[in-house]
């Protein structure tokens, strides 16, 4: 058996110690469904039928179907870009900032390529969208990496930067919203003045979803899957974010490896924000990141870390999102029923993780 | 308070830490506990404070048998411990840590009164402790005093003190020992835990000295001293104790010299006027030089400085002054990278802290050091360089097992394996402790081999016989000096004891 069991262990009680790992994982994916269950009873509905509406409000037209996936690219670039800070070891809580800034970023460019009124200019739309696109990602960048010197440098928690970066970006993003940036007449919550449709990223149809942002969403994924799986930085990645310490005397150059980590985040979330711009809104409003940035915290602490579950989940949870639009209409319940919903389901998965760690029974080794 | 401890056991996994362990500590004497890290000496006064629960064995307290199982519980019976770290509450100030600590809990805090009595107890010791300064700005020799008023009045019969003397200074550490002084003159029993052999001279009324979970040998110091409690010595005597105390805690006998003449004419590291500045210690070389092929032994008690030595010569930390070259070429002040391009290699003592990365396999720490060739791991050759380590290093795993899953002994062949080829300096902290002989002795083969093909080793240990049995040189370090090296087959048990004790 293992002899270098951690000598500070407490004595597992008896009765529920040495099961096997997958017990504990099943076993609070149950209860947290139980407890959804009893959540939605609570509030006066029958857990079959709210399934049935959230069913329904996400797949049940083709619109619905669009919003799932104008919600599922984004998220798909900051779970990918996520994976890399957690593998390093740093919660990156500063996501959400990275996008807005991002956002900020992109519509900088656009306006100053189409000042208002103006529908042609040197660069044709398509390639202002682009060069919006990636102005977005540097935004993300710069931001990002702000969070990660604070952190590499300064000696300040990635968690307290990021949060308070959080807070300036979305500070920014208001200021231009009611300043400089104002509507013409009269600045208001609601944003600045839309685009011109010209500048709007192309959609399947008549629906919200845009290939552009789904193709970069996924080949984020993808980059990142390899990355993680097949290359040297990922392994390093891993080492720095396991044993910062050992990592450095075994050679991995440890600070750069951490800002990489918060300089590729900050650039999908960057880019996330730039398609919140030009695919979804058309303008920059004060909630431009809609807190995907949270939610992609959450999708990727569901998979462990582990890039390759990230679409499935990152589907489901774009699904709930939607899908729990429909229920103050149908059911008259809140539509926050699906945070609920998500956040109960990541608290088990963590749990159940917890006590397959601490009580589960170990592999023969 | 008598302390009487007996045939107390505990194991943590497979390590048995306390193996039938035995203590009386007498009321109104100071009781040294001395012995290497690992010896045991933490984990029985932890056993006694209640921060560990023994597995079987009694504890009596004046006679009585008492039921500890927690902190809280020792308190009760007048068991104070102070920890090396002190735990206490860096936010609050003096007075309010004094008060939160207080085993009395009035549901209004009397602070006027608290402070009276902190007033009175710092004053009885002459402790000089502002009531309200911020912990966190004070000395760690001011916070053991914190402690040592708080845990007295609370009604501590025995106080407990685990490396007092790290870290504080000279004039506070007067006053520590005038202070357990006339505590221990007042009829309080000291438990004074420490690895610094002139501390517990000057202090001690006993010792007892731990070697790997077991109590190897007792000594009572007071028919030496020329009368009583005064730190006093006649310097014959005193001289006499030292070596008594140095063969409990490394045995007698020495063993030969084995190690094979190994080095070449070339000198591959070298320092000049080196300096090692910690915040407790500074240390000076004039001059080293090591040949390729060399051994270089490292002696003294743990926590002398080995540590530093050995991290400053591999670029992980810096010299507060002079020079280190490598094969001729000048690192000092260099990145630690260039080190490692020299050919400069650390192993160090704590294998899953600071050498080896849980959660991955062995192949992936293969394919770590071979990062940097290329973007897309090579899986192949790691793979197939990872059967290879394991095959040649005999490492009981897989190359997919993840290392934390390895014994302590394979972790270290995996350590071993992982160093790079040619390789100019390799400098190790306890290269074999956890390992039976069998792995012992086969490290050591792979280690001269490594010699034979021009590789320099420093290396600490606190197992005595493996520094003279394979260096072809000693240094000794103690109480922050540093001995110019001597070689191994000019040593005795003797003269090595002196040296540790610091005579040299």
């Amino acid at each position: 058996m293992d002899s270098t069991a951690a000598p500070q262990t407490m004595t597992a009680p008896a009765r529920i110690a040495g099961l096997p790992p997958a017990f504990y994982r099943v076993g609070a994916f149950v209860i947290s469904l139980i407890l959804v269950a009893l959540i939605i009873l609570i509030s006066g509905a029958s857990p079959v039928t709210v399934i049935g509406s959230m069913v329904s409000g996400a797949f049940g037209n083709a619109d619905q179907i669009g919003r799932v996936i104008a919600t599922l690219s984004p998220l798909l670039l900051c779970a990918a870009g996520l994976v890399y800070t957690f593998n390093a070891g740093l919660y990156n809580l500063g996501v959400e900032g990275q996008i807005t800034f991002g956002a900020i970023a992109a519509t900088w460019v656009l306006r100053l390529l189409y000042p208002e009124g103006a529908t042609a200019s040197l660069l044709p739309p398509p390639l202002a969208i682009a060069l919006a696109v990636v102005v977005g990602g540097v935004g993300g960048v710069l931001w990002g990496l702000l969070a990660g010197a604070l952190h590499v440098y300064g000696r300040i928690s990635e968690i307290f930067a990021g949060l308070g970066l959080n807070f300036a970006a979305t500070g920014i993003a208001i200021y231009l919203i009611f300043g400089p940036w104002k509507r013409p007449g009269v600045a208001s919550l609601s944003g600045t003045q839309p685009f011109d449709e010209s500048l709007w990223l192309g959609t399947f149809g008549k629906t919200e979803a845009t290939p552009v942002a789904l193709a970069l969403g996924l080949i984020a994924l993808i980059v990142t899957i390899v990355v993680m799986r097949n290359t040297y930085f990922g392994l390093r990645l891993r080492a720095v974010g396991r044993n910062l310490r050992a990592a450095y005397v075994l050679g991995v150059p440890a600070r750069r490896q951490l800002l990489s980590a918060f300089f590729i985040c900050g650039l999908f979330a960057g880019i996330a924000g730039a398609l919140q711009v030009v695919g979804v809104f058309h303008r920059l409003i004060p909630n431009i990141s809609s807190n995907l940035g949270f939610l992609g915290l959450l999708v990727v602490m569901l998979v462990n870390f582990d890039p390759l579950w990230i679409l499935p989940v990152a589907f489901f949870f774009s699904a709930l999102n939607v899908g729990s639009l429909q229920l103050p209409l149908s059911l008259g319940l809140e539509s926050s029923l699906s945070g609920v919903i998500q956040g109960l389901l990541v608290l088990f998965a963590l749990l159940g993780r917890g006590l397959a760690q601490k009580y589960g029974r170990k592999p023969e080794g | 308070m008598k302390v009487e401890l007996r045939h107390i056991h505990k194991h943590f996994g497979n390590v048995h830490a306390n193996d039938d362990v035995s203590l009386t500590i007498e009321a109104g004497t100071i009781h040294g506990l001395l012995g290497e890290n690992g010896a045991g000496k933490s984990t029985l006064v932890k056993i006694l404070s209640g921060f560990i629960t023994r597995d079987s064995g009694e504890i009596a307290l004046d006679g009585r048998p008492a039921h500890i199982q927690s902190p809280a519980d020792a308190l009760r019976y007048g068991i104070g411990m102070l920890h090396q770290d002190p735990l206490d509450f860096p936010p609050l100030t003096a007075i309010e840590n004094f008060m939160a600590g207080s085993l009395a809990t009035p549901a209004l805090l009397n602070a006027r009164a608290a402070e009276r009595g902190f007033r009175a107890l710092c004053s009885q010791f002459n402790f000089d402790l502002d009531p309200h300064a911020r912990v966190s700005d004070l000395t760690v020799g001011e916070r053991q005093q914190l402690e040592i008023v708080r845990l007295l009045a609370n009604g501590a019969g025995t106080l407990i003190l685990d490396e007092p003397t790290t870290g504080i200074s000279a004039s506070q550490k007067t006053l520590l020992f005038d202070a357990l002084r006339r505590l221990a003159r007042e009829g309080k029993s000291i438990i004074f835990v420490s690895h610094k052999l002139e501390d517990v001279e000057e202090l001690c009324d006993c010792v007892t000295v731990m070697r790997r979970g077991r109590v190897v040998g007792e000594l009572d110091l007071r028919p030496y001293r020329s009368n009583g409690h005064a730190g006093h010595w006649p310097a014959d005597k005193r001289f006499e104790v030292t070596t008594r105390i140095v063969e409990m805690m490394f045995g007698k006998e020495l063993a030969m010299p084995t190690k094979p003449a190994t080095h070449q004419d070339e000198v591959i590291l070298s320092l000049d006027g080196f300096v090692l500045r910690s915040d407790r210690l500074e240390m000076r070389i004039e001059h080293l030089a090591v040949q390729r092929g060399e051994v270089i032994g490292i002696a003294g008690l743990e926590g002398s400085g080995q540590q530093l030595f050995l991290m400053t010569c591999a670029g992980l930390e810096h010299p507060a002054a002079g020079s280190i070259h490598v094969g001729g070429r000048d690192l000092t002040h260099k990145p630690y990278n260039d080190f490692l391009r020299a050919g400069v290699c650390y192993l160090p003592a704590d294998r899953l802290r600071d050498g080896l990365i849980s959660g991955l396999t062995i192949q992936e720490h293969v394919a770590l050091r071979m990062s940097g060739k290329g973007i897309f791991i090579d899986r192949a050759a790691a793979a197939q360089e990872a059967e290879r380590a394991i095959a040649t290093f005999n490492i009981r795993g897989r190359p997919d097992t993840a290392v934390e899953r390895l014994s302590g002994g394979n972790q270290q062949r995996t350590q071993l394996a992982l160093m790079p080829a040619p390789l100019n300096v390799l400098l190790m902290e306890h290269p074999t402790r956890g390992l039976d002989i069998e792995s012992t002795l086969w490290v050591w083969q792979q280690l001269i081999a490594r010699c034979n093909q021009g590789t320099a080793i420093l290396f600490a240990s606190s197992d005595l016989d493996e520094i003279v049995q394979y260096s072809d040189r000693v240094i000794v370090f103690s109480g922050g000096r540093i001995s110019p090296p001597i070689a191994a087959t000019e040593l005795t048990a003797d003269s090595l004891g002196q040296m540790i004790g610091g005579r040299f």
